[in-house]
Parts: C-alpha cells; structure tokens; sequence
C-alpha cells in the first residue's frame, strides 16, 4: 500500500456569475493520478496556473474534489470518520510559499512550535520545552530564537520555523508548496539540503511542488510534470526528463540555463 | 515592556498640558466676561467699578502668561476654584457626583462586553444564520434608536406596567439596569458589528486555514487565532469611547434623573459657569488619555509587536 495513493482527481473552481446561462466551471485538475511511497519524494513541476497548488490543498484536505480519491495509508481522506481524520492530519503535515502568512504573527516562534505538540501531545512544560528546543536546533536555529515574533525573523529564518512545526509530531508525508521558491539561492540550498536531511533522520516522505527545476532536482526521487491541470509525464531520473520528447518538458528543459555560459543557447 | 509602559504614560503629561492650553485660550477667546458672567450669576446688575474689582479678584488683570501658569498650578493641585453659582469649591461639587457616574459608565460598559463580544464572535463564525440576522437586528435597533427614547420605553415597560425595576434614582443594583442598559445600547450594535467584520477577516487569513489543514483543534483556532486578532479593534474603539461614555452620559441621566454629574454640567454651561466649564472639559481630556492608555497596555498583551517594533535591529 503507497503512503499516498490519489486516483483520478478532478477539480473545478465554479465561478457562477449572475445572469450567466453558461457554467464557466473550467477544471483545474483532470483525472490526475499518482502515488507517493513511504520515505521518497515526489517532486511536481509545473509553470504558472498549471494547478499544483491546488493539487497540494486537494491533497491536504481543503478542496475537496468533484472527481477522484485521495487516500493516506488506505483512507480516504475526504469520508474518512473524525478520529481516523485527526490521526491523517497529524501524519500529513505542510509547508507553505509564504512563509509570514503561515503563522500567527501574534505567536513567539516557541508557542507556534508547540501548537501542534499541545494539540496532539500531552507534554509537560519542561518536556515540551525541550522538544521546542531540539527542533530549533535541528533547523539551524537557537534556543535564543524561542522568545522572538515572526516578524523578528528573516523569510529563511521563519521557513526554518515553519519546517520546525511540520516536522514537530513527526509526520509521514510533508507537502512542501513552493515552500523555498520565494527564498534567495544561498538560503533555499541550505534549506534543501535540512530537509533533505530530515527525509533521511525521520523517514519522511515528501510531495514538493514548485516551478524550479533545479530544487526539484535536488531533492525528488521521482518527478512530475503538470500542465493544465494534468498530469503529463513522470519520470523516476533527472535523465528521463531531459530525454523527455512532450513540448511542454522540452520546453522546461530548454529555459533552465546552462552551468557554463557557452552551453547556453539563447533561443527565445 | 515595563520601559513601554512607562514611556507610554510619560507622554500624558504634555497632552494634557496643551490640553490645558486650549481651554484656557478658548476660555479666554470666549465673549464670557467671567466677572460679568460671576455677578450675572449672583443677580446683580455690575458696575463698572464691581467688574473691575471682580477682574481683579480672579486675577484676569495680570498678564496671559501668569494667568496660564497660576491656573496650571492650581489645577495640578485639582484646585478648580470657586462655581459662580453655588458658591462651592468645583472639585468637591463634581468629585461628590463623579461615583455616580462612574458606576452607571462602568456597568453600561461591561454590558457592552459581555453582550457585544459572544454575539459578535458567533455572528462571525456562523455568517447568515439566525444568530448573525439577530445581531444585525439588534446592531440597526441599537444604532438608529435615540437614546431618551429607548430610556423610555424601558421604563414604561419595565417599571410602570412590569414594575420590575425602579423608574429613577440611585441605590440598589435594580435602580442601576435600566440606565445601564440604554447607555450600552449603542455601543452594543456598533462593537457587535466591528467584531463580526474582524471575525470574518480573520477567518480568511492564511495561517487560519493552515491551522485547520495541520488538524489544530478548532476551539483552538477560533480562541487563539481567529477571536485573539479580531478583538484588537474592538478594544481600540472601546477606550477610545469610554471617555465619551462618561461625559456622554448626560441624556441618559436625565431620563433616569440619574445623580451624576452630567446635569450639574450642562447647567454650568447654561449659566456660563465658567470654572465648572474648564474643570469638565478638563476632566473629559483626562478621562480620554486615561482611557487610551489602558487601551494601549491591554493591546500591548494581546499583540506583542507594539511594544517590540524596531528591536529586531537592535
């Protein structure tokens, strides 16, 4: 049994105007099927509008799909009973783009931490401290930092934080949705490189969605390319993709520039 | 936080003398002749050698500049001076019916909390059901609703026909209801409306929906997220009404001929009590930099940033 298994998801926003005959509903998702193993990482690429974000909140829980299951260890999450639903959400864990909007800028980085370990653990004090300061030491950050507000954090800081929550109950799967593509070069390969430490110290699997190919690259152990809504190809190496002969990959190929300028050719 | 506080507090200080400022130059500006305005009071018809012994008197002879500062230092010591009316000390006059105003102030105001904050909360969470349509009843009942009117109608009900509550005075906690509830009529349609807007904003921001998706408990959500970050507005309006609620509450005490010290003001104004005048206006300044500065450390708890703007540079 995959850790996820989504099979034939189909999704439409409906944006039903007044005095509008026609249903305008245009599906953003399409019969999109795949599956995601314990401990791998699946990455999806996709440009722009090609529906990956809400792919990751239909996997997530939030939108729930016209068509099609998504199952976690064999449930299905959408009609699965409330305590089968808790369990799903403690194993099923995310990190967002944006990394200010994700918490609560009321919250010192220890309380958003904890929120997870309150909900589902119960911790005393100086247990759930010390948790608090494990895992801001396992993302790079200090135990100085428990006291600080988010906005006393740079981007790649409160990423940390965020990847800290996630990671706080342990989880099986963490959905990462473009959560380094706002952050500069330097920050998002040091942040690539904790999580990919974290896929190997906590088994995790990963889904992560971005544009980048790059740190899809450097992550995934399989990859996906999603384009209007579905779900084109998939491949289990970086070569595949390259040997991929689909416009739409040829044309993702051919924008990521080359290592050396004199390999690059500038067809635009 | 301690530093905030106190710096905080340091900067009523200047308000309030520039408060003190305008009212003595309006006082000053104003056509009332306090000598005049004094005999006038006492029924005598004055003289020009009466005015200026009177000017004289209230030290209105000597220069602006030590008349401002005699006046400072008087009121610094809550030296009000003299009512041209009654003759008494304004302190003591005004002091002597400040509890009474301040109970009815109070009590109104705690009513507004505790009927503005669930409904509002739960008109928020549940939008368009019934207990939403019964708050927005309430908020257009509550806001178009003239204040002596409503004061009225409770009384015709509940003391005339139901005779449950006294129709007017001070004593027990029956006689206190009635006006209470006519003052905090208006502020509960407006707070209830205020913390239902905030209510929905914050349900849509980001880490709401993110703490629902990472399976946080949705009491959890509605008492840490949603309800602590939309009650910041409400309690910034709250303060910045309490001044207005204490000097406001001059109507309903007229209704309820309620002994506080609204009446004893507006028949200074008509009497052209000009000390009694200053110390209400004074006395409303205080009142609203008093108010806003509980505001403020309140608002400092529920959001940290306030008092911690800046120092990620330090």
């Amino acid at each position: 049994m995959s850790l996820l298994q989504v099979t034939e998801v189909s999704y439409s926003y409906n944006f039903k105007m007044p005095f509008q005959s026609k249903d305008p509903s245009k599906n953003v998702l399409q019969n999109i099927s795949f599956a995601i193993e314990a401990g791998t990482c699946l990455g999806l690429l996709g440009t722009s509008g090609a529906g990956k974000s809400t792919l990751g909140k239909v996997i997530l829980g939030i939108q729930r799909p016209q068509h099609g299951k998504v199952l976690f260890q064999g449930h299905d999450i959408y009609n699965a009973d409330k305590i089968t639903k808790r369990k799903i959400r403690r194993n099923l864990q995310a990190v967002f783009q944006d990394s200010y909007s994700s918490v609560n800028p009321r919250m010192t980085a220890e309380s958003i931490i904890s929120e997870p370990l309150d909900n589902y653990e119960k911790l005393t004090l100086t247990e759930k401290r010390k948790t608090v300061i494990s895992l801001l030491e396992r993302v790079g950050l200090s135990e100085r930092d428990a006291k600080k507000y988010p906005h006393q954090f740079s981007g790649g800081q409160l990423q940390r934080i965020n990847i800290a929550r996630a990671i706080a109950l342990k989880p099986m799967l963490i959905v990462l949705d473009e959560s380094v593509s706002s952050l500069d070069r330097v920050t998002q390969s040091l942040i690539l490189e904790l999580l990919n430490e974290l896929k190997i110290d906590f088994g995790l699997s990963y889904l992560f969605i971005t544009h980048d190919i790059k740190a899809a690259f450097s992550i995934s152990d399989h990859l996906g390319v999603l384009e209007n809504g579905e779900l084109i190809e998939c491949y289990d190496s970086k070569a595949q993709f390259f040997e991929s002969k689909h416009p739409v990959v040829k044309r993702m190929s051919d924008s990521m520039l080359a290592e050396h300028p004199r390999d690059r050719s500038l067809t635009v | 936080m301690g530093t905030y506080i106190v710096k905080r507090m340091l900067t009523i200080v200047p308000i309030f003398l520039i408060a003190t400022l305008i009212t003595f130059g309006m006082i000053h500006l104003s056509p009332v002749d306090p000598a005049e305005a004094y005999l006038a009071a006492a029924n005598i018809q004055p003289t020009a050698e009466m005015l200026a012994q009177k000017r004289q008197e209230f030290g209105l002879d000597q220069p602006l500049l030590v008349q401002y500062v005699n006046s400072v230092i008087q009121i610094s010591k809550f030296d009000f001076g003299v009512s041209y009316v009654t003759n008494k000390p304004v302190w003591e006059e005004v002091s002597s019916r400040l509890p009474a105003t301040i109970e009815l102030t109070l009590a109104s105001l705690v009513i507004a909390i505790v009927v503005s904050i669930p409904l509002g909360f739960l008109a928020g969470v549940r939008k368009n059901k019934e207990i939403d349509h019964f708050s927005r009843f309430l908020s257009y009942f509550g806001a178009s609703i003239p204040s002596f009117w409503f004061g009225y109608l409770l009384i015709f009900f509940f003391s005339v026909k139901l005779d449950l509550f006294p129709v007017e005075g001070i004593g027990t906690w029956k006689h206190l209801v009635l006006p209470a509830i006519t003052l905090a009529l208006p502020l509960i349609a407006l707070y209830t409306r205020l913390l239902r807007a905030s209510v929905l904003e914050n349900l849509q921001e980001p880490y709401v929906l993110f703490a629902r998706t990472r399976g946080i408990h949705e009491k959890s959500i509605m008492g840490k997220h949603v309800l602590r970050s939309a009650i910041s507005p409400m309690i910034t309006g709250l303060g910045m009404n309490l001044g207005k609620l204490m000097t406001g509450a001059i109507i309903v005490e007229a209704v309820f001929s309620w002994p506080g010290f609204g009446r004893y003001f507006i028949e200074a104004i008509f009497n052209r009590d000009v000390p009694v005048i200053q110390c209400y206006v004074l006395l409303a300044a205080g009142l609203f930099l008093i108010s806003n500065l509980i505001v403020d450390i309140i608002q400092m708890y529920i959001d940290p940033r306030i008092s911690r703007e800046g120092r990620q540079f330090q």
